[in-house]
């Protein structure tokens, strides 16, 4: 079994929200960055959970980023994985990350595993192209994933619930809440990090589909409007009367 | 031009977010001057010509059952070739679990630029440029799409379904003979509650409730009123509700009418995710906790004073006392 999770850097979630160069650019200044955390908690920590289970899986963790990128693919490596490769490019389209992705995975990989979204971009994009440049299937926000053989058996979210399915191997899954915990690196993880293999690879030419013409922050609130916690009633009409909400 | 939406059903009926999608997709249609389609796939017990009080002159139904169940693959073969034999310049989906898993791969088989998450019609002033929310809601972004062919998924309840008078014609359509490969076993649903991401109203609670047994007024209060129920991360970790009701940055994002958050303190992560509702209410006995700052009405005192007059108030206003 061998399975390609793809990596991405995202701020820090107290990262504060600004933009640069007249509102084109993401402020950088001051900035922490982490693994995006539906890559690490969930698809991360489930491939590792994998391997636990089945010694003789092999974990290749993936990351389309410049070289700034590295660090984050070190604290990755420290939870588990066996080694990582980074495809050494900036562009942030979404098409363009998967066509190098796609171009990796197609080299015998059983399981592509991504997180269910980014938390910047929160594109929800990236898994969903991958398996259609591969012609394979594709189970989206999936919240858990057992292997039986070539079968796959996950459960996936619903309006108002959950579904259980079968699919079968190769497979790309986008992953959240539910299929694992989130795990802290240990110290033997993160000294054996260090001299994982972390290949770089130059990008294939691909398309670029959509580009960010600017950023905008959302207009401020007007401010709170208290109401007396014995009178609860007050709070029903304005509900009712002026947000015209119930 | 056309705008073909595709919109998708569960047990029988076309969702109300997709609903949505195609009223977006109509009113899209009209301001750059084209005509509105829509596809619907599987068997349903709607009737498929009601559509046209929305404003959709077509609808192309393949009736075929094994689209009753979402196999992303499938699908995409099937939509791809509607989109191809109609002409189609935009499509439009609903950012729903369907949306997430076909979009992005139509955006490769169409070689279509995608925005997912759109949350307002495209401004055609200088190109085809869609706002999206981005950073889990602390920000928009406007996103030009320059191929000829486009893919829009909006936001679940960013756009109000207006509907009139008139009738679609439905038109029979072929899918793929490819068959299926992601088998559905079974079906878990939360019933007798309004899903989470479809809800237009949302009671939510934090671990200042103390604990899972203190659930039961959120829920009177919830069920009064129509709303679903969700919680604080530090609530779903800790058990005390299942992990489908985790809102923010790393849950569910949701964008309803009301929010009403009870004992949850308003971490910048929880924030995230609900920023976008338009209006909200915090219950909080702390006056410095930080929702505050994002709240519309706040009530500062003990939830387990203040809830239970609040459910009064509203059995009041709704008669039920
Ligand atoms: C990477 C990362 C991602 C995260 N993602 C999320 C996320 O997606 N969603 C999320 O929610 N959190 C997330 N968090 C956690 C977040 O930072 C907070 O810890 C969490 O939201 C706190 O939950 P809470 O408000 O329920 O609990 P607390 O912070 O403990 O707040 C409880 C609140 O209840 C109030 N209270 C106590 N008793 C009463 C009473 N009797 N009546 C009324 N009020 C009372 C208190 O004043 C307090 O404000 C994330 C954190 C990190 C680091």
């Amino acid at each position: 079994m061998k399975i390609l999770v793809c990596i991405s850097k995202t701020p820090d979630t107290t990262a504060k929200i600004a933009f640069a160069d007249n509102n084109t650019k993401f402020a950088q200044d001051g900035v922490q960055w982490i693994i995006n955390p539906y890559d690490e908690w969930y698809a991360l920590v489930r491939a590792i959970e994998l391997k636990e289970k089945d010694p003789s899986t092999i974990i290749h963790l993936l990351n389309v980023g410049g070289a700034d990128t590295e660090p984050i693919i070190r604290k990755a490596l420290a939870l588990g994985g066996d080694e990582a490769i980074r495809v050494n490019t900036e562009v942030s389209d979404s098409y363009y990350i998967a066509a190098q992705i796609a171009a990796i995975a197609k080299e015998g990989y059983d399981l592509v595993l991504t997180g269910k979204e980014t938390i910047d971009y929160n594109g929800s994009s990236i898994g969903g192209m991958v398996s259609e440049l591969l012609d394979i299937n594709y189970v989206s926000l999936a919240t858990k994933l057992e292997l039986n053989g070539s079968t796959v058996t996950l459960n996936r979210e619903i309006e108002g619930g959950e579904e259980t399915c079968e699919a079968p191997l190769p497979l790309v899954v986008s992953c959240q809440k539910g299929m694992a915990e989130q795990r802290i690196p240990n110290m033997k993880g993160i000294m054996g990090a260090r001299t994982k293999p972390l290949k770089v690879v130059e990008p294939i030419a691909a398309d670029i589909l959509t580009s960010i013409v600017s950023f905008e922050l959302p207009p401020a609130k007007a401010g709170v409007k208290l109401i007396s916690p014995d009178n609860p009633g007050e709070l029903v009409k304005l509900l009712h009367e002026e947000a015209k909400v119930i | 031009m056309s705008v073909l939406i595709f919109a998708d059903a569960a047990d029988g009926q076309i969702k109300k977010s997709s609903l949505e999608a195609i009223t977006y997709g109509v009113d899209l249609a009209q301001k750059i001057g084209a005509t509105a389609s829509a596809l619907v796939l599987g068997k349903v017990t709607d009737d498929l010509s009601a559509l046209g009080k929305y404003g959709i002159n077509k609808v192309y139904h393949i009736a075929d059952e094994k689209y009753n169940q979402l196999d992303a693959r499938l699908y995409t073969k099937a939509i791809a070739s509607v989109v191809s034999t109609s002409g189609t310049q935009v499509l439009i989906l609903c950012n729903n679990l369907t949306g997430k898993s076909v979009a992005p791969r139509l955006s490769v088989a169409l070689k279509a630029g995608l925005v997912t998450g759109a949350s307002g019609l495209p401004d055609t002033s200088n190109g085809f440029v869609v706002k999206k929310a981005v950073f889990s809601g602390k920000a928009y972004a406007n996103i030009k799409i320059p191929t000829a062919t486009k893919i829009i998924a909006i936001s679940p309840n960013s756009y109000k379904t207006v509907a009139g008078e008139g009738k679609a014609e439905v038109i029979a359509a072929v899918g793929s003979d490819i068959a299926p490969q992601v088998k559905v076993t079974s079906t878990q649903k939360v019933t007798g509650q309004v899903p989470l991401s479809e809800a237009e109203l949302v009671v939510s609670g934090g671990r200042g409730l103390k604990g899972p047994e203190n659930w039961g007024m959120v829920e009177d209060l919830a069920g009064l009123i129509g709303a679903a129920t969700a919680c604080s991360r530090a609530v779903a970790d800790a058990h005390w509700r299942p992990h489908h009701e985790h809102v923010g940055q790393t849950g569910g994002s949701i964008a309803p009418n009301l929010y009403l958050a009870i004992g949850i303190s308003g971490a910048i992560q929880h924030l995230a995710g609900v920023n976008r509702s338009k209006v909200i209410v915090v219950i909080n006995k702390d006056p410095e906790a930080p929702f505050f700052k994002a709240a519309d009405y706040g009530i500062v005192g003990d939830a387990f004073e203040v809830v239970p007059k609040l459910i009064d108030a509203v059995k009041q206003f709704k008669g039920v006392a």
